[in-house]
């Protein structure tokens, strides 16, 4: 969607987060010129739109627990990567699911899941399982345990305080 | 920020809840923790003290929007493969840009992982060429090309 220069602040001030306040819609409004009805709009809007893929809470889930989620990337044919990704993303234990560019020789893969995880092992019969479930235990994959969240912050669109 | 010394094992049902049950759908309406507050049978400054309490504990990142890939703006997906030796300084060194999110060392030859959004696609090649312009290593773009699920949050307890 088209964005204006008020959804581009407001955006911007969502980063830190809605202030926990009663009237937290109010008060994030008052900070970049907009009232809290117009806030509450254009909230409403972008989901109505589909912009949004949730509008919520976020939760570190490095620190409840799920200290070893890992990223898992298989290497599959053009032709069977979309069928393979929907049933893939349609598991549960997976977070996220995507199809990314390979980058061969250095990198092929190209289906990717994302695998919240409170062990190793846990992580590792997830994916054992999808191998079996999807099919996907045919095609190579690599998996990558998580050692460092080194930074974890909401999207920045280029808006600047 | 100040991080309290709250627990796992400190967490009783009703922070359970709020950490739970409001990923998705958060009220956006006057009084949204007061809507909270309702259906969970609480006071709304009990709810809102809680959530500063798992906010401070570092538990809550925030009360905020995740936008579908390339909906708003431009982002992608870089690697690299860093050595052990410079990892530290180059990861503070990503994580420095504004439009890097999220920034993650792994455990794999290619070590740091990272995505950068910003308002357009030529910012972001822009903020990728600088980053293999000032470490000298080479930049994997790995710009998504369809999703199959997008972060939708993710049931902590059930």
């Amino acid at each position: 969607m088209e964005l204006t220069a008020d959804d581009l602040r407001l955006i911007g001030a969502l980063r830190a987060g809605l202030p926990l306040c009663p009237r937290p819609y109010d008060a994030l409004g008052e900070r970049i010129g907009l009232d809290g009805a117009t806030v509450r709009r254009r909230l409403d809007l972008y989901r109505q739109e589909g912009a949004l893929s949730r509008f919520g809470v976020v939760v570190r889930h490095d620190r409840l627990g799920y200290t070893a989620s890992a990223m898992v990337v298989w290497d599959v044919p053009e032709d069977r990567v979309d069928a393979l990704g929907r049933h893939l993303g349609a598991q549960s234990g997976v977070g996220l699911s995507y199809c990314r560019r390979r980058r061969p020789p250095l990198w092929p893969g190209n289906l990717y899941a994302m695998i919240p995880g409170r062990s190793r092992d846990a992580v590792r019969a997830v994916v054992a399982r999808l191998n079996e479930t999807c099919g996907l235990g045919a095609y190579p994959h690599e998996l990558l345990f998580t050692v460092r969240c080194h930074k974890i912050a909401a999207a920045a669109y280029g808006w600047q305080p | 920020m100040v991080q309290s010394a709250l627990s796992l094992t400190d967490l009783d049902e009703l922070d359970r809840r709020l950490l739970d049950a409001y990923q998705h759908d958060f009220p956006v309406d006057e009084r949204p923790f007061l809507t909270l507050a309702r259906s969970l049978g609480r006071s709304e400054d009990e709810v809102l003290a809680r959530f500063s309490r798992l906010t401070d504990a570092g538990m809550i990142a925030r009360i905020g929007a995740a936008f579908r890939p390339n909906r708003v703006g431009a982002s992608t997906l870089a690697a690299m493969a860093v050595p052990p030796a410079t990892l530290d300084r180059v990861a503070d060194l990503v994580s420095g840009y504004d439009e890097v999110s999220h920034n993650y060392v792994r455990d794999h030859v290619i070590n740091l992982w990272f995505v950068v959004t910003a308002g357009s696609a030529g910012r972001v090649d822009a903020v990728l060429a600088e980053i293999g312009k000032r470490t000298g290593l080479p930049v994997l773009d790995l710009p998504m090309t369809r999703s199959y699920r997008v972060d939708m949050g993710f049931p902590l307890w059930s």
